[in-house]
This record gives C-alpha cells, sequence and structure tokens, in this order.
C-alpha cells in the first residue's frame, strides 16, 4: 500500500479532465467504508456523465462492489460526498436508490421465478382498474410497448422461470428501464450470455447511452471494456487508481493500473525436492462448469491456481474431492486410475480438501474445536467396541493444536468463538490428522490477520517438504506467485495456461486470467 | 483480535460469569424444580397438601410421561441431526396394533388372526419393534434420496400409519391380550423402560461415532459431507433408530392399556418434540442432550400432574403447555443469538 502514495497526485491530476457540472449524473468524492476488520474503500472518487458507459474494474476485492452498493443505496458510506445532479444525497435503501432514478441489475437475478414477466417488472406499481384490482391486459400493453422500445421479444405472460438466464436479464434490464433510471449499474452482465445475446444486450445498453443514460459497467473482460466502455476506472485494495477515457488505453496498461501493487508481504517459500507424479488429471470436465481440465502434481510440489472468481476454479477442487463428481475425464493417483464419487472415496486416496468457505462448508459453529478437528478421523484405530477412543483422540488433537499454534485456552471451547484464523488452524488440524498425500487448499488465508497468514504458510512449505503434493486456490496473486512452484490459471471454466514459477509475473497471470 | 479472543473465553473471573458457565441440563432442571415449587406452594394454599411430598403421585407424574419420553429419545436425535420427526404417534397406533394382534390369547373367539393365539411374547414384542423400525426406515430413506423436507416426509408416513392402523381391523380394538404381554407394561415397568432407553442413547450420542456425526451432521450438513461423513446413510440410520423407539412405545402403550386402538398416541409426536426443544434441544440442528430431554420430559409430566392436583381444567393445561413451548423455543433463539453477538 505504500508504494501507492508517489502514485496517487500523478493519477487524480491526470485522470479526471474537467466537465461541466450539468453532464455530471453522479459526482462521489472522497467515499470511505469500513467493516470490521476491513477498509473496504479509502478515499475513493468517482464521476459518471450522461450519455457514457463507465467500466469499473479490479481485481476481486479491489472495492467495486462495495462502491456499486454505495451508489445503489444498499450500504451508507461512512465519510464522502454522493452528489446526484450535482444536489448531494444520502440514500437509505435501494428502493430509495431507485426512486431517485438508479437502478442495479444484479449479478444474482432478482426476478420471481413463478410470476409472469410483466408482474415482475411493474410489481408495486401495477396498474389497476375502476375497482381497484390489477390491470392485467394494459400491464400486459405496457410490456409490449416496454420491449418494442427496447427490441426485446419475449411474452410478458410467460413465467419468468420458464426463461434462460440471458432472458431473465433481458428482463432485469427492462424493469431497470422502466423505471426511467437516468443511471444503470450493471455488475457483470455478461458472464452467464452467448456471443449472441452479447451483441443484443450491447444494442440495448448503446441505445440507452444515446438517450443520454449513464451506465455503470462492472467487468473482468477486457475484450468488453474496448468494445462498449467510454471511461474506465480502476481500483485496487480499496483505492481508486484512476480513471482514463478507454481510448487513451492499451490492454497492458489497464493490467498494470489492476495490479500495479509491489509484493510487500514476504513468503517463506523453501525449495524442496520434487518427488514423482501423485495426481494426474486429463480432460477433466464438470458439465456447463469446466471443461478439459488437465494437470499433474508431484509430490512436494505446490500448485498454485489462480483465476477470477467465476474461473471454476474452486470447482475443480471440488470434483477432485467428490464433492461434485466429474461428467467425464480422468484422475489418476500414484499412476492408477480413480473414480472419486464422494468426499469419503477421496480421503480414502490420501486426499484433503480445506474449502473455501470456513462458515458454510468448514465448522461446525455449534461444536467444540475438539469435535470440529477429530470429525474427520473417527475410525478405524480411534474405535474401541463401537466407543470413539476419546483419550487418544484429545491428545492427537491437543498435540496438533500445539503445532498449530491455535490460541485457545482449551478445546472444549466453541469454534465459533475463535477468531477466523484459528478456525483455519482447527480446519487445517482436521485434515492433517488424516496425513493426506494431497492436499487440496481452496483460499487457505482469506480474511485471516497477517500474522497467522505466515504461520500458514510456513505450514504450507512444511508439508511439502514432506512430501505432501499441494494444490493451493487463491485470489491473491502476491500469495499464488509466492508460494507456487507452479501456476495453473483458469478462465471461464478453462484452463488457459500453466506457468513455471520463473516465468510467472503478475502481469502474466492477470492477462491469462482475464482470458 | 486473537487475543482479546482468548481474554474473552473462560479463565478471566468475571463478576457474574458462574451463571453462564452452567449447562444447559442444569438451567432446565432449575425450571423443572421452579414449576414443581410453583404447584407445591399452590398445592398449601389452595389444596392443603403437598404436591411433591407424595411418593404414588411422583410415580404417577413419571408413568403418564414414560411413553412420551421413549418416543422424545428418538425424537431428540433427529432434531440434533436437524431433522424433524411427525410420524411417531401414529406409528405408535401402528405398532400397537399389529403387536397386540399378535398378543392376543386363544380365550378369545374373535381374534384378529385366530391361528395366531398365545404366541410367546416376544413375537409381538418383534413385531412391534420391527413395525416402527420400517417406518423409520421409510422416513429416512425417503428424506434422504428425494430431499424433500423431513417436515413433508414425515407427515405423510404420519397420515399414512394412521389410517394403516384404522384399516387393520377396520377400526376395531383388539383386546384380551395375555398376561405376558400386558406386564411389559404394567407397574412401573414404563418408567424403567424409558430410562434405561434415555441412559443407553445418552451414552452412543456421547461416546460413539453414531453420536459425533449425529451432531456434526445438525451442526453443518454440507461441512459434513466433505469431511467424509456419508450423511445420507446416517439420516437413514438415525430416523430408523427413531422409528424403532416410537415403535417400542407403541408395544409399551398397548401393553399397559391392555388392548390395542387405532386412536392410541394421538399427537404425541408434538408432545415429544416438545420435550425435547423443552429440554434445550435447537431446532437449528447441532444442539441438544438426552438428559435435558428427560428433564423436558419431566417439566411436561409436572404440569400435568399439578394441573390435576390442582383440579384445574383440562382445557388450561393444553393452553398453558401451548405457551410454554412458545417461550421454550423463543428462550432458546435468545440464547442463540446471544451466544453470537
Amino acid at each position: 500500500m505504500l508504494s501507492l502514495a508517489p502514485e496517487k497526485p500523478l493519477t487524480t491530476a491526470l485522470s479526471q479532465p474537467p466537465v461541466a457540472a450539468q453532464q455530471l449524473l453522479i459526482d462521489v468524492q472522497g467515499v470511505r467504508k469500513a467493516f470490521p476488520g476491513v477498509v473496504a474503500l479509502d478515499d475513493v472518487s468517482f464521476r459518471l456523465r450522461a450519455g457514457s458507459v463507465h467500466a469499473l474494474m479490479g481485481e476481486n476485492g479491489a472495492g467495486k462492489s462495495t462502491l456499486m452498493k454505495i451508489l445503489a443505496g444498499v450500504y451508507t458510506p461512512d465519510q464522502g460526498v454522493y452528489r446526484l445532479h450535482g444536489r448531494e444525497i444520502a440514500l437509505t435503501s435501494p428502493l430509495d436508490a431507485l426512486e431517485n432514478g438508479i437502478a442495479m441489475i444484479h449479478q444474482e437475478l432478482n426476478l420471481m421465478p413463478f410470476m409472469s414477466i410483466a408482474e415482475n417488472i411493474w410489481i408495486r406499481r401495477e396498474p389497476l382498474n375502476r375497482f381497484g384490482l390489477i390491470d392485467h391486459a394494459r400491464m400486459y400493453q405496457m410490456t409490449r410497448e416496454l420491449f418494442a422500445q427496447l427490441s426485446i421479444e419475449l411474452d410478458p405472460q410467460a413465467k419468468v422461470a420458464s426463461l434462460s438466464i440471458s432472458s431473465r436479464q433481458m428482463v432485469e434490464i427492462a424493469r431497470a428501464v422502466s423505471y426511467n433510471s437516468d443511471v444503470l449499474i450493471m455488475d457483470e452482465p455478461t458472464s452467464a450470455l452467448t456471443e449472441h445475446e452479447v451483441a443484443h444486450l450491447f444494442r440495448i445498453v448503446r441505445m440507452l447511452r444515446e438517450q443520454g443514460k449513464g451506465i455503470i459497467y462492472i467487468t473482468h473482460k477486457m475484450n468488453e471494456l474496448f468494445e462498449i466502455a467510454d471511461e474506465v476506472s480502476v481500483f485496487r485494495d480499496g483505492h481508486f487508481i484512476g480513471c482514463k477515457q478507454v481510448e487513451q488505453l492499451s490492454h497492458d496498461e489497464v493490467i498494470r493500473m489492476m495490479v500495479g501493487r509491489e509484493i510487500t508481504e514476504m513468503f517463506p517459500k523453501t525449495i524442496v525436492p520434487i518427488g514423482e507424479v501423485a495426481l494426474e488429471v486429463s480432460h477433466l470436465t464438470l458439465d456447463g462448469v469446466f471443461h478439459d481440465v488437465s494437470f499433474s502434481l508431484r509430490q512436494g510440489e505446490i500448485l498454485g491456481v489462480a483465476g477470477l472468481i467465476g474461473s471454476g476454479r474452486s470447482n475443480v477442487a471440488e470434483t477432485l474431492f467428490g464433492v461434485s463428481p466429474a461428467s467425464s475425464g480422468q484422475i489418476r493417483i500414484n499412476g492408477q486410475p480413480v473414480t472419486i464419487d464422494s468426499p469419503r472415496t477421496a480421503m480414502q486416496h490420501g486426499m484433503a480438501f480445506l474449502t473455501e468457505d470456513r462458515k458454510d462448508t468448514g465448522c461446525f459453529l455449534s461444536l467444540s474445536i475438539q469435535e470440529n478437528m477429530q470429525i474427520s478421523v473417527l475410525g478405524g484405530d480411534n474405535l474401541q467396541a463401537g466407543f470413539v477412543r476419546q483419550q487418544a483422540l484429545d491428545a492427537m488433537c491437543e498435540a496438533m493444536s500445539g503445532t498449530l499454534r491455535v490460541k485457545t485456552p482449551n478445546l472444549d471451547e466453541r469454534i465459533e468463538n475463535l477468531s477466523g484464523g484459528n478456525q483455519q488452524k482447527v480446519l487445517i488440524g482436521r485434515w492433517l490428522l488424516t496425513n493426506p498425500k494431497i492436499l487440496i487448499l481452496d483460499e487457505p488465508t482469506r480474511g485471516i490477520d497477517v500474522g497467522a497468514k505466515a504461520e500458514i504458510h510456513k505450514l504450507i512449505c512444511k508439508l511439502a517438504g514432506q512430501g505432501v503434493a499441494v494444490i493451493m486456490i487463491s485470489s491473491e496473486l502476491p500469495e499464488v506467485l509466492g508460494m507456487s512452484d507452479r501456476i495453473m490459471v483458469m478462465h471461464e471454466g478453462r484452463v488457459t495456461g500453466i506457468v513455471d514459477r520463473a516465468d510467472a509475473t503478475q502481469v502474466s497471470i492477470m492477462t491469462l486470467a482475464a482470458g | 483480535m486473537a487475543i482479546s479472543n482468548t481474554q474473552a473465553l473462560g479463565k478471566s473471573p468475571k463478576p457474574g460469569a458462574f451463571r453462564f458457565k452452567l449447562p444447559a441440563e442444569a438451567r432446565i432442571f432449575m425450571v423443572l424444580l421452579g414449576v414443581a415449587l410453583i404447584f407445591e406452594l399452590l398445592g398449601w394454599i389452595f389444596v392443603g397438601q403437598s404436591f411433591i411430598a407424595n411418593k404414588e403421585r411422583l410415580i404417577v407424574m413419571i408413568l403418564q410421561v414414560s411413553v412420551i419420553g421413549i418416543i422424545a429419545v428418538g425424537v431428540t436425535q433427529i432434531i440434533i441431526m436437524g431433522g424433524i420427526d411427525l410420524s411417531s404417534g401414529s406409528v405408535v397406533a401402528l405398532t400397537a396394533m399389529v403387536s397386540a394382534s399378535l398378543a392376543q390369547t386363544s380365550d378369545f373367539a374373535r381374534a384378529v388372526f385366530p391361528t395366531l393365539t398365545d404366541l410367546p411374547v416376544i413375537a409381538p414384542l418383534a413385531a412391534g419393534l420391527l413395525v416402527g423400525l420400517v417406518c423409520g426406515l421409510i422416513n429416512g430413506t425417503v428424506i434422504a434420496k428425494t430431499a424433500i423436507p423431513p417436515f413433508i416426509a414425515t407427515l405423510g408416513v404420519m397420515v399414512t400409519a394412521r389410517g394403516m392402523a384404522k384399516w387393520y381391523t377396520q377400526g376395531e380394538p383388539i383386546s384380551m391380550l395375555s398376561d405376558n404381554y400386558a406386564a411389559i407394561g404394567a407397574g412401573i415397568n414404563p418408567v424403567i423402560i424409558f430410562l434405561v432407553t434415555a441412559l443407553v442413547f445418552h451414552i452412543i450420542l456421547s461416546y460413539t461415532r453414531y453420536g459425533k456425526y449425529t451432531y456434526a451432521i445438525g451442526a453443518n450438513r454440507a461441512a459434513a459431507r466433505v469431511a467424509g461423513i456419508n450423511v445420507n446413510r446416517h439420516l437413514i440410520l438415525v430416523y430408523t433408530v427413531a422409528g424403532l423407539l416410537s415403535g417400542l412405545a407403541g408395544v409399551v402403550t398397548s401393553a399397559r392399556a391392555v388392548s390395542g386402538q387405532a386412536g392410541m398416541g394421538m399427537m404425541y409426536e408434538l408432545d415429544a418434540i416438545a420435550a425435547a426443544v423443552i429440554g434445550g434441544t435447537s431446532l437449528n440442528g447441532g444442539l441438544g442432550k438426552i438428559t435435558g430431554t428427560v428433564i423436558g420430559t419431566l417439566i411436561l409430566g409436572t404440569m400435568t400432574s399439578g394441573f390435576t392436583f390442582l383440579r384445574i381444567d383440562a382445557y388450561y393445561q393444553e393452553i398453558v403447555k401451548g405457551i410454554i413451548i412458545v417461550v421454550a423455543v423463543v428462550a432458546d433463539q435468545y440464547r442463540q443469538r446471544n451466544r453470537r453477538s
């Protein structure tokens, strides 16, 4: 973060060409938003001009979503000024934003599946007949007029549940337009669309631009940026990096703005002897999620996996571990082909999987640390005549939490009373007790403070030194670059490259991740 | 952050901390004592005698909730696992009918199965347990394989089993049962069966893999699967165990009444769920103890006895019972929220 200091005055001076106030739909200055433990946005400024498409770009966690949620009234900023049409406003809710002409098209679609298209669009504003009942005929007519204007061809009476994802997106857009909004916020609108549908979407976006609307367009895709956007604002680690006219930018310049951070953290990477091939994956496919993933992994090797959210990196891990078994492809462990259809079978083959989401798929929050750590080894020698040999397990877990330096007075505490880093250590301990040969770590240090992070990094290196084959998925480029022997990069469900440690740079990885 | 956490955990001798260190069961036991004391007080005021110092009354008090208690031991496990079972009362009726039909004496001309009379007592007992087990197996299998909510699956079995109990003898009650069979439910035997069942499952839940997996699935089903637990198989197992216990409850009910009737066990499922919930089992799963359920069962029994003792109308009993169940759940939610913040 210190590296930003010399850069900042430069970008602010360069990036904001003088604009006549009446042209500005949104003018946000000095916005700050903090959540417990993190500052999501710090001193961020953003301007949206009428009749323009303004792209927001940045890595995961850069602050795009937080800014967007502030603009759409989901969050209230801690500091800063929010001007709409030159007037200062304080939005209290998404509904409040909508009534002020700011509509957001969500990434997770927000339609009611068992109601008709028309009902979804005009909800809360249904036309009434003279008896005070809903006038369906008029509502359908209004919908048809709206669709004609946007050249959308859908039956207003059709149920949303029967529509494809792209049609639903069109309905969302039509709904936003129906509010006569001046500002439309689109969050990765093309993530579920085919090329043909993207073209249609872009036609609609251009039309809205010509009508003088301002469109905020969040995307990870470079080609879209150059095709549709007029301006782009780049964010990194909660800071505003710069705002430029797209025509003045090159592909590489955008990537450099996105990743331009120095690696300030030190990684304890130790080079260890690499052994035999432990895992070989060929043409692994999970229909509709990822395709044709092939790689191999050796004992003692750390394979980093990079990619944006939605690139399928976590799905590959889940499939390897049998959480969602593959539709096709082959997995070989120590040269033997294996079928992995459940986490149980994966464990029998010596695999362990630390999931991405501690709360959802890791911790048993209402149970003790002890119960959480021992759950995967309640068998074999640890059972005697059907009873769990609790004393032996207590000793094992005690020793493990000592090794991992879990900070707790005793293991009978509930795991939910621990900090995130300590919870993570308990879960790592759970898997280490199974003596894994192949360890899959999905975001092993997410949401963990710096000290605990370094300890976990050391531990991973130590395990690799003992011959464990490690797959480490991470959203943090420095972590991937610092820890991995090789890095596999994914984009939209496909492997776009596998890069050796020596050749990997932030720019090369980010370029592969952006497709 | 980690440091402040460690300080907040235990060790710091804050004044008043002792109150929160009590295990949940101890708190519930206080509630039981409180309820008993209220009746004791009211007893001296309105009836002129002691409520508690009456051995007969205490035995009857436990006796009348023993069958509910046996069911509650099974239901507690299901709720800990994050499920629910509405079928227990109907399963009691179906089991009572089937086992009674195999327990008839040959003195009776109109036996259900005239060729199957004077059987050794093991026959009706085994048949009853088997019926319960099959009902539980159906519950578990449907829930695991179709992934429909347990509420719906067990509601279906509830209605179907009640219908089968009526169809079994076209609604006729079954009587003239053997003395050996009747002995199962005689005297304080139901109390013994209840307490032994509770003890056995208390041990199983605390010290076996079965117990550990039950809590883990209830605490976080997705995490349990990733941790290598065969969640579906365990779901089926636990529902089957609960069915078996409902079957046992059906046998005890018919043996005590020395007859089988299709109307037996009406609403028992709700009393059993109430006993578990009052006893501190969380409907969110992952939390609960058999000991708590035993105390919860006794609280229900104390209330029934107490109202009878004070000669208060049965209607009021139900009204108050309903309120207490809701209060217990609200208290549970409040506890959970407090812990999180």
